[in-house]
This record gives C-alpha cells, sequence and structure tokens, in this order.
C-alpha cells in the first residue's frame, strides 16, 4: 500500500516537471533546426540561427544594453541594499518591522503599476525616458529580493570576530576591512547575482521605461513576436537559458569554494 | 545590541530614501493623476473629479475586464494548488541521495527567463506545434487545432509562471515539520495517511495559504501571459493599463484603472496580513533566493 501511494506520488512529481520543462526543452531543440519557420518536424541540424544571430546588429546592441544595466543594476543596489541589510539584523530600533515591511513591498506591487507610476513622476519632471530611468526602475524592483537574500546570509555571521578583532587593538575601520568585508562577501556576491539575473530577465516594467535606443534583450524578443515564433527566437532564447541558469550554478559553486576553510562563512547557508 | 542609535538609520538612509522617492512618491502621483482631465488635444489638465472612475464603471466593458482578471487569478491559484502540493511533498519526504540535486529542479525555473517560459508555449500549442503536429502525423487531425489565444493557454503560461512560486512556498513550510511529530503520530497508531492528514497537512497550510496569495498577487498584475498566449478576448487588467497609458497616452484613465488595481490588491494583502501575517511569504522567497 505504502510504496504504491508513494510511487504515484512520484509519478505526479515527474509528470509535473515534464509540464514545466516540455516548451523550454521544445524552444532548445527548434533553436537548431535550419528550417525557415521555427516548428516541428526537425529537418537536420544545424547551427544556422546562431550564425545568424551572431550577425544581427539589433539583437547584439540588446545583449550590451541588458548586460550594462544588469551590472550597473547589481552593483547600485547592493550598495544601498548591504548596509539596509546590516542595519535589520544588527540594530534594534523603533519601527524596525514596519521599515522592513515597507522595504519588501515592492514585491506586491504589479509592475505594470510601477511602470506607470515611475512614468508619470518624469513625466512630472520634465525627463525623456533614459537609460537612467532603466537603471533607477531596476534598483527599485531588485531591491527587495536583495534585502531578503542578504538579511538570511547576515544572521549567520557572528560578531565575535569583530569583537576580538578591536579588543586586539584594530580601529573600526580595519575591523570592516580584514573582519567584516570579507566575512560579509559571500552575501555581497549573492545579492549581485541575485539582482543581475531578475535585472536581466526582467520584460513588464522595462517595455513601459525602454525606447527604441536603449532595448533590453526580453524587450527585444518581445518585440520579435509576431504571429509565430522564429528560430532565431527559439536560438536567443537558447542563450538565455543557458547563461542565467549557469550563473547562479556556477556562483554557488564559487561561494561553496571560496567558504571553504571558513567554517563561519560555510555555515551561513 | 549597538548603543549607538543614528548608525542604524545612516545605514538605511539609501534604501528608504530609495523606496520613498522613487515608489511611494510615483504611486502618490497615480492616484494624484487619477483625478485629472484629459482634453481633447491629448494634454492632461489637473482637476479633482472622478471622472475616470466614473468611465470605468460606465457600462460593463471595463468591469468584466477586473472581473475576468480576478476570475482568472483565482483559477490560477486553484490549479497551482493542485499541480504544487504534491511534488512539494514529494522533495520534503524522498530520502533518494539526490535530493540535493532535486532540489535544484524547485529553483530552476526561476533562473529561466520569464518571456522565454511564456513563448514557448507557442512551440507546444501553436498551429504547427507540437500538439497539432503529433495528432495531424498518427491521422487524429486532417485541419491543425487552433490551440492557442484563448483562456486554456494563458492558464498554461500563467501556472509555468507561477507554480514554481507555490511548490517553494509549500516546501518551505513542509520543511519547517518537526518529523519527531510525525514519528509519534506513527507510533500511536496512525496509518501514513492519518498522520498526513492530522499532522503535516495542518501544519502545511502556512505554506498553503501564503503560496495561494502570492499567485493570486502575481497573476493579479500580469501583463505577458495573456498579451503573448491570448486572444483579443482575454485582455486583463494589466494589459487593459498598458493600452491605455502607452497605445492611447490617455494617462488619467490609466492612472485610475492602476488606483483600482492597487486598491483591489490592497485590500486582499491587507486583509490577509491581519489574519494569517505576511511574513511567511518573506520567509519563503528568502530562502528561495539561497
Amino acid at each position: 500500500m505504502k510504496i504504491s501511494g508513494w510511487s504515484l506520488i512520484r509519478l505526479y512529481t515527474i509528470l509535473v516537471y515534464v509540464f514545466m520543462f516540455a516548451p523550454i526543452a521544445a524552444v532548445v531543440l527548434l533553436s537548431f533546426n535550419p528550417e525557415q519557420f521555427g516548428s516541428f518536424p526537425m529537418k537536420g541540424f544545424s547551427f544556422r540561427w546562431y550564425i545568424e544571430l551572431a550577425q544581427n546588429e539589433a539583437i547584439l546592441a540588446a545583449f550590451k544594453n541588458s548586460l550594462i544595466l544588469g551590472t550597473l543594476t547589481a552593483f547600485f543596489v547592493t550598495m544601498i541594499g548591504v548596509p539596509a541589510a546590516m542595519a535589520f539584523v544588527r540594530y534594534e530600533f523603533p519601527m524596525k518591522n514596519t521599515l522592513n515591511t515597507l522595504l519588501l513591498t515592492p514585491i506586491m506591487i504589479p509592475e505594470v503599476v510601477l511602470g506607470v507610476a515611475l512614468l508619470i513622476f518624469i513625466r512630472w519632471l520634465q525627463q525623456p525616458k533614459s537609460f537612467l530611468l532603466l537603471l533607477i526602475g531596476h534598483v527599485v524592483i531588485t531591491l527587495p529580493y536583495v534585502l531578503l537574500v542578504v538579511q538570511a546570509r547576515l544572521v549567520g555571521i557572528k560578531r565575535e570576530y569583530e569583537e576580538a578583532a578591536m579588543s586586539l587593538g584594530a580601529n573600526p575601520f580595519q575591523t570592516f576591512k580584514e573582519i567584516t568585508l570579507p566575512l560579509l562577501m559571500p552575501a555581497i556576491l549573492a545579492g549581485m547575482l541575485f539582482s543581475f539575473t531578475i535585472s536581466f530577465d526582467d520584460v513588464t516594467a522595462t517595455l513601459f521605461w525602454a525606447t527604441a535606443q536603449n532595448q533590453t534583450v526580453p524587450v527585444k524578443i518581445f518585440g520579435m513576436l509576431r504571429n509565430s515564433i522564429s528560430p532565431e527566437i527559439n536560438a536567443l532564447g537558447t542563450v538565455m537559458i543557458i547563461l542565467t541558469v549557469t550563473t547562479p550554478l556556477l556562483a554557488g559553486y564559487l561561494s561553496r569554494k571560496f567558504a571553504k576553510g571558513r567554517p563561519d562563512a560555510q555555515s551561513v547557508k | 545590541m549597538e548603543q549607538k542609535s543614528w548608525k542604524p538609520w545612516a545605514l538605511l538612509a539609501p534604501s528608504l530614501s530609495a523606496v520613498f522617492f522613487l515608489l511611494v512618491v510615483p504611486v502618490c502621483f497615480i492616484i494624484v493623476y487619477s483625478f485629472w482631465l484629459r482634453a481633447p488635444t491629448g494634454a492632461d489638465i489637473p482637476a479633482f473629479q472622478f471622472g475616470n472612475y466614473a468611465k470605468f464603471f460606465e457600462d460593463f466593458f471595463y468591469p468584466s475586464i477586473l472581473l475576468r482578471t480576478i476570475r482568472v487569478s483565482l483559477e490560477t491559484v486553484a490549479l497551482c494548488l493542485i499541480m504544487g502540493y504534491i511534488p512539494a511533498y514529494f522533495f520534503y519526504r524522498t530520502e533518494t541521495r539526490y535530493k540535493p540535486a532535486l532540489l535544484i529542479l524547485i529553483m530552476l525555473p526561476f533562473w529561466i527567463s520569464f518571456i522565454i517560459r511564456t513563448l514557448s508555449w507557442i512551440n507546444i500549442l501553436g498551429e504547427t506545434g507540437l500538439i497539432n503536429h503529433v495528432l495531424m502525423k498518427i491521422g487524429i487531425l486532417n485541419e491543425p487545432l487552433s490551440l492557442l489565444y484563448n483562456e486554456a493557454a494563458v492558464l498554461m503560461g500563467l501556472i509555468q509562471y507561477l507554480l514554481p512560486f507555490m511548490i517553494l512556498n509549500i516546501y518551505v513550510s513542509l520543511e519547517g515539520i518537526d518529523k519527531s511529530l510525525l514519528e509519534a503520530a506513527r507510533n500511536l497508531g496512525c496509518t501514513e495517511w492519518q498522520a498526513f492528514k492530522e499532522v503535516t497537512l495542518p501544519l502545511s497550510l502556512p505554506g498553503v495559504s501564503a503560496g495561494c496569495l502570492l499567485v493570486f498577487v502575481l497573476t493579479s498584475g500580469t501583463y505577458l501571459p495573456p498579451m503573448i498566449l491570448g486572444g483579443p478576448g482575454n485582455d486583463m487588467i494589466a494589459n487593459l493599463i498598458f493600452k491605455r497609458v502607452i497605445g492611447t497616452l490617455d494617462w488619467p484613465f490609466g492612472s485610475a484603472i492602476s488606483v483600482l488595481l492597487l486598491a483591489l490588491l490592497g485590500v486582499i494583502v491587507f486583509t490577509y496580513n491581519r489574519y494569517l501575517g505576511i511574513n511567511q511569504i518573506f520567509k519563503s522567497l528568502q530562502s528561495g533566493g539561497e
């Protein structure tokens, strides 16, 4: 009885994950179809669409935009998010819980509303849509996720190391540079990585803010979608999947390697 | 803890000012704009009148989009719950040594671009997609079925987007259950099913309700799946806002619709927080980011 129940549960799980990944597998598979119309059946296997992709100036420009935007977003959001996470983990102050919830609310606000809101705001300031608007918007969208991830990692860093350094005569600046910062590094990297992938993937709000000059890859894909999918979109999708899936896996591996020999940092889940 | 009371505020200042100036203030602007008038020339005229809201409820066209948004969101919640609970339970109970690798499966969909996941359904459901190709090949069909651009296709896209949030929330609350409670139930003579029904299921309900709320909130603001996989009759409220603001540049009316959407979500989130507490959701997202 128990065995059959469990195997049903396992079968159900497998079916759900087939449902989740079959369409994505189809994207990857069809990107190698040399036919003009990217659909079944497969008529051979070729890198034709990847080569066309590499020669498409507009897509390369969008890729460059996305990479710059994601990197700058990751940098700025970590600069403001890590200190805030430290405040919440390390200090007691009035209205702490309220402020924490306030900083997490952007998760609950639909991106469409956020998109309209920022647009109206810069209209009132009489500024044109620009790259700066995209950067500001992406910082707001990613901030709550960075706060959540960094806070979770900070909880595990013990105060004793800093106190030991101080009592051995290090000044606050030295303590921060030699002790706190290295211990913080995995949290900072996790925050940067997370915000980079969110920024790199974002479509809805970005559709409101992007102009013809500063399109990102997802916005470009959205524009290329007409009635049917072209094989070029499948190829571009495959490139994006590989990029956004391998980055966190690689980073997870590196941070584990990075944390080795530092029992304290490693105990941070 | 620390005695210097100015320090946390200095650390918080950049984040708080970013959220205040780039979120709180712009959202206030939407509210103000929703009372403005739109001149026939297209210019916005400052005013205080309820014309934009009256226009929304003038006939059944706009409210029906709001109702459809609520209905589709509830359908998505139900489908994600049906499809998500058992896999979450599987990940919780599995004893294989490949468990860490299996857990990556929970996070994997989050790392795959949302637009790719949405448009990938065109390859499956389209006129030349997988299903039609197979059905015509084995001779069941002569003409391709039109499976795209209807509500079912939109739901496929929505489930693919939101199911991972549901599985993650339920999984996190299941992992929080003390396993000795289960052993105790079994030792006291419960069958496996009774132990699940009396112990595991009730204790997983915080995760279930957090998952339901998150899926509802995210679905009701969603733009992409109805846009890419739906037809003209499947527009949801976010599509309407986009059309009014970017399409016809009717800022005051677009703002009024945004305020209505925010109000709907506000009431739901506030009620939820009042009775169940919102922190469970953040807890799950937190563990998801690691």
